[in-house]
């Protein structure tokens, strides 16, 4: 994600410093000096901030007096800030990379990398669709990248035997987390794709786009499929590689969080400065997302790790283990997140 | 209160006034100018000519295009629907009740109709998306969820009190005299309406249709819920399409950087709407002027 100032960032810095204001206005009130001294803050991917922004929410509920300022300068802006030592915790959807390791190595920054939950990316047809069974990983890039633009327009020019029709397409708008996501594992690049396609931040305009129109092919976020599952048709996807599942698979909270629905599946993840953990309320709010976090997880959308996965990652944050389980820069090998925890 | 202090207050008075009245021509003026200078920070990096003549729009993704004919084509496409709509149905109405329906009819009638011009726009839009769309679904083969049909039409229906107030307001104007001497001569009342109300009544008619034509270009809410986000280049009234004032919203909603050649975008888009609007009601001041009709 790019450095310059970006309209929603600013918005919420204003909020913030609003926020800020007024919470200086109470204490001089009250002549609570404490309370201002306990606040967390948490920066990082757009994409990761609805989960942490919920748990902060139900975390500050039954912790009267402790503030949790929740941040989305996105992955790369808040690995920033935390190798900084601006923030207590990074949200993050793609793991750390090896540049961001060393800012934070030599500003002596150590973390703890917690998996969160997993996110999936479903690829829909329109229910009365009978031509698409599936789908490969090469089909889909033929058909979305920049190269595509104006080119690609029929379903007969991804396979010869599907009909001769106008394919109209639906995606994420280039703002939001599932764009980044989709351009990069698709075409291996980010924010790489076509741009002649109906484009929306908002899911439910996709959803509505593809269910009223038997020749449209759209992608979202998984949990709007599962909350649409009578007005869409879901693509099982192929990638080629048989070591993780052979042949087409479709999407579910099983395949996404058992890494056989490859590559549009991936953990997100939030990392904890080791040093903030010595403040008790740092400590609490991280202790608290690991263990009531799941339902929070479902609520806003996405799919909760396996139970084994989730004591997996409660085992990691006891034992104060540091550094990072990416140490390759393929965010999307093969190695699934269990393997990785186990290791 | 004695003379002094009247003046004095008058004088205030007076003061207040005017900066009123300057209040909204400085804010109309500060609009232009910051439009004037965001787009020319846009024209410094696109040439004129790739915006008003390239035929793809895409200034979001990788390979970007600047072409805002898409979005122009869309707009109209959207906006001559509506007219298709607005303007018979408009006049038919304007006609009955100014020439034919009964007083009481027509003092029921109009209020009714004008309630249609107070809905809230997103309303309309989400009656075009799913009440309008899937029944012109059974009706017009390959139409899509997102269309420029279904919006063009609920359009239509918004604006056409705008055409039949104003209509019905000139022929209303037309001296009775005229009506009378139609009569006299043995003119039928569709006669009577027909070749002498509606020509009389013509500069006041072309300016209301052209005023709910300005309208029907800068309506946002309808098309940007039910015509779907997709700028392209196309007449066929069955795909999704994007206006002008839906990418505006798209682009404003988003987290695009101030500053950038993307935010730029909405500033040059919104100039070349604000011109098409603009010269629509200078055109509809111009008809008014000149095809007035002095009976006195």
């Amino acid at each position: 994600m790019s450095s310059t100032p970006r309209l929603r960032t600013q918005a919420l810095l204003f909020a913030g410093l609003i926020v800020g204001l007024s919470a200086c206005g109470d204490s001089k009130d009250t002549g609570e000096a404490g309370a201002s001294s306990r606040v967390i803050t948490a920066d990082g991917s757009s994409t990761v901030f609805p989960v942490t922004e919920a748990v902060a929410e139900e975390f500050q509920k039954a912790n009267a007096g402790t503030r949790v300022t929740v941040g989305s300068s996105g992955t790369g802006g808040g690995f920033q800030k935390f190798c900084r030592d601006e923030t207590d915790i990074s949200n993050a959807s793609r793991p750390i990379k090896a540049t961001e390791l060393e800012a934070c190595t030599k500003a002596g920054i150590d973390f703890i990398e917690l998996p969160v939950a997993y996110d999936g990316i479903a690829i829909v047809v329109h229910p009365k669709n009978t031509w698409v069974v599936s789908m490969t990983v090469a089909e889909l890039k033929k058909l979305w990248e920049p190269a595509a633009q104006g080119q690609v327009k029929r379903w007969n020019q991804i396979r010869p035997e599907w009909p001769n029709e106008e394919i109209r397409l639906f995606g994420a708008g280039t703002d939001s987390g599932t764009f980044d996501y989709f351009t990069e594992a698709i075409m291996g690049k980010e924010a790489q794709s076509r741009g002649d396609y109906t484009s929306s931040e908002d899911d439910n305009v996709i959803v509505q786009g593809v269910s009223g129109d038997q020749y449209a092919l759209g992608y979202f976020g998984y949990s709007y499929y599962e909350q649409n599952k009578d007005k869409l048709k879901l693509v099982p996807l192929d990638d080629g590689d048989d070591s993780n599942g052979a042949g087409p698979i479709a999407p579910s909270p099983e395949t996404v969080a058992g890494g056989t629905y490859r590559p549009l599946s991936r953990p997100i993840f939030v990392y904890a400065k080791v040093k903030a953990l010595q403040r008790p309320e740092v400590l609490q709010f991280v202790e608290f997302y690991l263990t009531q976090g799941v339902p929070l997880v479902r609520e806003v959308g996405y799919i909760p790790m396996t139970e084994r996965e989730q004591s997996m990652v409660r085992d990691r944050f006891n034992a104060r283990k540091t550094g990072t389980m990416y140490t390759g820069t393929d965010s999307h090998s093969q190695t699934t997140l269990e393997q990785r925890l186990t290791k | 209160m004695n003379a002094r202090s009247r003046r004095v207050v008058e004088f205030i008075i007076e003061r207040a006034l005017f900066l009123c009245a300057s209040g909204t021509i400085l804010v109309t003026a500060g609009i232009i100018l910051v439009l004037l200078w965001e787009t020319l920070g846009f024209l410094r990096e696109v040439p004129i000519t790739e915006f008003l003549f390239g035929t793809v729009w895409t200034p979001l993704f990788y390979d970007k295009h600047f072409g805002v004919l898409p979005l122009v084509t869309g707009t109209l496409l959207a906006s001559a629907i509506a007219m298709a709509v607005a303007i018979p149905s408009g006049l038919i109405i304007a006609i009955y009740l100014n020439e034919y329906a009964a007083e009481p009819v027509r003092r029921t009638v109009r209020p009714v109709l004008e309630v249609l011009a107070g809905i809230p726009t997103v309303v309309y839009g989400y009656f075009a998306l799913l009440f309008v769309t899937p029944l012109l679904q059974a009706i017009v083969p390959g139409l899509a969820g997102f269309n420029a049909l279904s919006p063009g039409i609920v359009m239509g229906i918004m604006i056409l009190p705008l055409v039949s107030s104003l209509s019905e307001d000139a022929m209303r104007a037309v001296p009775n005299g005229l009506r009378e001497g139609a009569y006299a001569l043995g003119g039928t009342r569709m006669q009577t309406s027909l070749r002498v109300v509606v020509p009389a009544a013509f500069s006041g008619i072309s300016a209301a249709v052209i005023l709910a034509m300005s309208r029907a270009i800068g309506e946002t809410m309808i098309v940007l819920i039910a015509a779907g986000q997709q700028p392209r280049l196309t007449l066929d009234p069955r795909v999704p399409i994007e206006t002008m004032t839906a990418y505006i919203v798209q682009v404003s909603l988003g987290d695009t950087p101030a500053g950038t050649l993307e935010y730029r975008t909405i500033f040059a888009v919104g100039m070349l709407l604000f011109i098409c609007t603009f010269a629509l009601n200078l055109i509809s001041n111009w008809l008014r002027e000149r095809f007035r009709e002095e009976y006195a």
